[in-house]
Formats: structure tokens, C-alpha cells, sequence
């Protein structure tokens, strides 16, 4: 029952700092505009609560659960928690696509950028697994995908010293940094569905994970239909992954250090994990998109820079107090 | 019939022969020792039991059926896997683990059944601590546990007592042997031979990825098996709680 709580008290955590970031804000409202926001749906006020603030936080929720369920997913299938959708490659090969599509000149196309890092993290998501299916060990795989990782960098700094178009690389640079500035309902609504379908997929998945704690010998003879568990797990995590980035770029630490958080919490049992990492993820984007909206500087700090800025210190933290707990 | 079978098995891992026409059987209520020096092919001979390689040649059988036809719930139904890796991953509660052995059930008869094998290794008081703070006896139990929850009627254990404590030892060997007596078949790879020889019902010698004996164990580790396989010197003592090997280094 710790585990209901536990997503219970996320949950309402959740909704008061949604409530909060629709609440605060750059522009100051008084009491009547707020009154006038929630009574007249087409006055200015209700446009900067209902048609900017709101969207940008729940797209932030959104992208936040599912960069945490992409990291519960992906440790949970290689028993290791230093992975996530960062250290694989596929954050990076999703960033790869979308930089692509904005040299291309694609970006004037609607769901053109989107469409292209998706198709990033696809292409992730086969090489890691016609490599998950060669490689024996996990870690092995964790190689594969650091090194995945810095082949896609080293492809995105190519196209930044290629590019004949400062804008366009302008406009990569700040794409890479991670951001949800200016999201609407639309992309909330562009980037919620693939996030369930992946929420469902993990789910499906969930029992695999948990034998696997095991190992793959023991997991290969529990029973379960371990081979198909593993490739749902891991189009999992790569279409989780591939929106987040497709909606708000690259964002890191989130996906990481969000089962670190809640792992203790739930027994470290990686089916029980994954709903809380995916909140908890969710929650910690929305804040941070908070801070730094309402952190003073002239330019607006993007939310990439801010998680890596707060997340790596305590991430670094966590992993000193959690290093006990992680493996026998 | 044999729970466990294997028929004329070849394995090849690598280019190299390790499993040359392997014959055994294992029938249900009994339990063999399978015995091998580093490399002899006692691992591979569970694993090539379990589907978890695929035979060059021969045929592996769980009950009346050929391993490689079999889905993998129907191989988890018929035979128990009690590997010799003791990492666990995650810092799981000891009940949590256990149950993992009957993945098809709901999680509350899961946990029942779970609770119960726990008792039966005597680990009921470690049931809700989390793995990482056990010892490596302890975490023994709870995985023996989670073997038992499986409830098929074969059970393979690979080097069960590796790197436990005598109790500890006495203990999963004393557990398994139950296990035989309660009808499982059950085949576990050792390297103490004289323990071997005092809990198995039959030992199986195998030296080079060959049986080289399938007999009782005052048989089959017999001084002149001992000294071809093992290079080790070894006689067979009379004692109040039956016969006793004794074992010397030394090329007598």
C-alpha cells in the first residue's frame, strides 16, 4: 500500500504545481484578472493562463513522465541503473533527425522537426536492438549505446560546422538545449498519445523487467515470453524517449535520475517502479520549467540547461547515497 | 519415463565440442549428482536440458517432449532453474523475489506460495529485507525459494552450494534431497564429491563433455574413475551413517 501512496501523493503533488505554474508567471496578474481569466475564457488574462501557461506545463508534465518512464524502462531491461534514453543514444540520434530536418529546411513543413527525431529515436530503438540481441551482457550494450550517443553528437556537430545558415543553426543549438517555451495544446496534443501508447507498451513489458533482476539465464527459463518483453520494452522507451525530444528537444538527467528518486520507495521492484518514475519525472519537469521561467534573467534560461544544471549535482547525490542499494 | 532426458546430445559452442553424445536421464522422485572437473560440460548439460542452447545432434526432453518444441511456459512448467549466479539486480524485498517462481499467478497467491517456501528453506524471518543486505547464504535460500515456488516436477540446479558456508551447504542439499523424496527429479551439479556421493541417489561423471559414469555413487566415483578423471586418489570408508569417501592429493 506504500506503493498507492506513493503515486497518490504524486499525483497530488502534481496537480498543486501545475496549479502553481498556471498561477505564476512573468507577466504579474491581479486578483480581478485572474477572476476575469477563469470568467471570460477570451480576455487577455485567460489567454495567458489557458493558451501559454497551461500547455507549457503540461507539456513539460508530459514530456517529464515520459522521459522518467523511459529511464525506469530502460534500467529495468538492462538491470543497470546508469541507463537511460541519454546515455543509450537515443535522445542524441532523435536530436540527430530533428537537426536534419532543420538544415533540410524541412521546419516549415507543420510536424516536420517533430516527425524527424521521432524517426531518430526509431532508428535508435533497431540498432539497439539487433545490438541487444548480439551483445550477452548488458553492460555490453550500455557501450554500444554511449558510443551510439557520441557517433549522433559528432553527426550534429558536423551539420552545425556544415550549415551555410546561421539561423539554422541558431535554431538547432536552441532546439538542443531543450525547451518548452511556447508549446501549445497542440503539441500537447502531438506528443500525449505516443506517450500513452509507450505507457501501455511498459506496462505490458513490466513483468520481464521484473524477472529480469534475476538475469537473462534465469528470465529465459521463468516462463515468460522473455524475447518479445524485451523488444516491447525497448519501443518503449525509444517512442517515449523520441516524443519527448520530438516536443521539447534534448533534455537530460530527467530520465535518469527519476527512478533513483522513487526506486527506494517501491523496493527497488522495476514493474512497481515504472509509474512512479514516469510521475515523479513529470513532476520535476513542471517545476523546473517553472524555476526558470520565473528565474531572473535577460534571457529566458532553457529547461535542457536548467535539469542538467540542477540535475547533475544531485544526481551525483543521489547515486552517493543509493550506490549500496543498486547491485550485490 | 524421465522428467529430465537427454538423447545422443551434441553441443558445439565456439567451433569446440563441449556435450559429445550425451546420454542421461533423471526419473521423477530421484536425485543425481552430475560431477565434472572445471570445463567437463556440467553447465552446458543443464543449460542444453533447459533449451537454453541448441543441440547439434540428439535430442533434449522435459517429460514425453522434446525441449525444443516446447513453449517457454511449457519448459518453466516442467522444470525449475536454480542458477549458480546469485546477483540480483535490485535491492528487492526477499518475498518479492521468491515469488517470482510462478509469474502466472496473481501477486497475492504469488506471495503466498512465495511465503511458503521461504519457510521451508527457514528463511520466514528474512522474508521482507531487501536482498542487498543479505549474506550470500542467505540470498541462497531465498533464490532456493523461488526454485521451490516454481512447483515443476524437475528441478536443475547448477553448483547450488558454491561459496556457501557448511551449514548453508548441508542445508540446500539436505533441501533438495527432499525435493526427490517428495517425487521431483532432481538434477544438481557439484564439485564436492563427497557430498556428492551422500546425497545423491546416483552419480553421473562427466570428463570432457562425455559420461564417462552413470552409477550409484560407490560405482561411479570408484578409486579408478577418480584417479582417470580427477587425477586424484580416493577410497571408500565404512561408517555408522553408510559408506564415506575419502579423498587425498596424493598419487598413491
Amino acid at each position: 500500500m506504500r506503493e498507492r501512496s506513493l503515486n497518490v501523493g504524486l499525483g497530488l503533488a502534481i496537480l498543486a504545481a501545475l496549479a502553481v505554474a498556471v498561477l505564476f508567471g512573468e507577466s504579474e496578474l491581479a486578483w480581478s484578472q485572474y477572476a476575469e481569466a477563469v470568467g471570460d475564457l477570451s480576455s487577455g488574462p485567460a489567454e495567458v493562463l489557458w493558451q501559454v501557461r497551461a500547455p507549457r506545463a503540461v507539456c513539460a508534465l508530459v514530456v517529464g513522465a515520459a522521459l522518467g518512464l523511459a529511464g525506469a524502462v530502460l534500467q529495468g531491461l538492462l538491470r543497470n541503473p546508469l541507463a537511460d534514453p541519454g546515455v543509450l543514444g537515443v535522445s542524441a540520434t532523435a536530436a540527430l533527425g530533428a537537426a536534419l530536418a532543420i538544415v533540410l529546411g524541412l521546419a516549415v513543413f507543420p510536424g516536420a522537426v517533430e516527425i524527424a527525431a521521432l524517426a531518430g529515436a526509431a532508428v535508435a530503438g533497431v540498432l539497439l536492438v539487433a545490438a541487444a540481441t548480439r551483445l550477452r551482457t548488458p553492460e555490453a550494450l550500455i557501450l554500444f549505446g554511449v558510443a551510439l550517443s557520441s557517433f549522433a553528437g559528432a553527426l550534429t556537430a558536423l551539420i552545425f560546422n556544415l550549415s551555410p545558415s546561421p539561423i539554422a543553426s541558431a535554431e538547432v543549438m536552441s532546439w538542443l538545449l531543450g525547451s518548452v517555451q511556447n508549446r501549445s495544446w497542440f503539441d500537447v496534443a502531438w506528443v500525449a498519445p505516443p506517450v500513452l501508447a509507450a505507457g501501455v507498451l511498459a506496462a505490458m513489458a513490466a513483468p520481464g523487467l521484473r524477472m529480469l533482476a534475476l538475469g537473462e539465464e534465469t528470465a529465459a527459463t521463468s516462463g515468460l515470453a522473455m524475447g518479445r518483453l524485451k523488444m516491447m520494452a525497448l519501443l518503449a522507451a525509444a517512442i517515449a524517449a523520441g516524443a519527448a525530444v520530438a516536443v521539447a528537444g534534448v533534455i537530460g538527467f530527467v530520465g535518469l535520475a527519476a527512478p533513483h528518486l522513487v526506486r527506494r520507495a517501491v523496493r527497488g521492484d522495476p514493474r512497481r517502479l515504472l509509474l512512479p518514475s514516469a510521475l515523479v519525472g513529470g513532476l520535476v519537469l513542471v517545476v523546473a520549467d517553472l524555476l526558470a521561467r520565473i528565474t531572473p534573467t535577460d534571457q529566458e534560461l532553457k529547461l535542457g540547461v536548467f535539469t542538467a544544471l540542477i540535475g547533475a549535482p544531485l544526481f551525483a547525490l543521489i547515486a552517493w547515497r543509493a550506490a549500496r542499494e543498486w547491485r550485490l | 519415463m524421465s522428467a529430465l532426458e537427454l538423447r545422443g546430445a551434441v553441443v558445439r559452442l565456439d567451433g569446440r565440442i563441449v556435450l559429445d553424445r550425451v546420454d542421461l536421464g533423471v526419473a521423477p522422485g530421484e536425485i543425481v549428482a552430475l560431477v565434472g572437473p572445471n570445463g567437463a560440460g556440467k553447465s552446458s548439460v543443464i543449460r542444453a536440458l533447459l533449451g537454453l542452447i541448441s543441440l547439434e545432434a540428439g535430442e533434449a526432453r522435459l517429460g514425453d517432449q522434446p525441449v525444443s518444441r516446447l513453449s517457454s511456459r511449457a519448459r518453466a512448467e516442467r522444470a525449475a532453474y536454480l542458477p549458480q549466479e546469485r546477483r540480483i539486480a535490485w535491492n528487492m524485498a526477499a518475498v518479492d523475489i521468491a515469488a517470482l517462481g510462478a509469474p502466472f499467478l496473481s501477486g497475492a497467491d504469488a506471495t503466498r506460495r512465495a511465503r511458503e517456501a521461504l519457510a521451508l528453506v527457514g528463511a520466514t524471518s528474512l522474508a521482507d529485507r531487501g536482498v542487498a543486505d543479505m549474506s550470500g547464504g542467505e540470498r541462497a535460500r531465498v533464490l532456493l525459494a523461488r526454485a521451490l515456488v516454481c512447483e515443476a516436477p524437475a528441478l536443475l540446479a547448477d553448483e547450488p552450494i558454491a561459496g556457501l558456508d557448511p551449514d548453508a551447504q548441508l542445508l540446500v542439499l539436505d533441501l533438495l534431497q527432499q525435493r526427490a523424496r517428495s517425487g521431483q527429479a532432481v538434477l544438481v551439479s557439484l564439485h564436492d564429491l563427497t557430498l556428492a556421493a551422500r546425497h545423491a541417489d546416483r552419480v553421473l561423471v562427466i570428463d570432457r563433455g562425455r559420461i564417462v559414469a552413470d552409477a550409484l555413487p560407490t560405482k561411479a566415483l570408484s578409486a579408478e574413475r577418480l584417479r582417470e578423471t580427477f587425477g586424484i586418489r580416493g577410497r571408500w570408508i565404512d561408517a555408522p551413517s553408510g559408506p564415506l569417501l575419502d579423498l587425498d592429493r596424493r598419487q598413491g
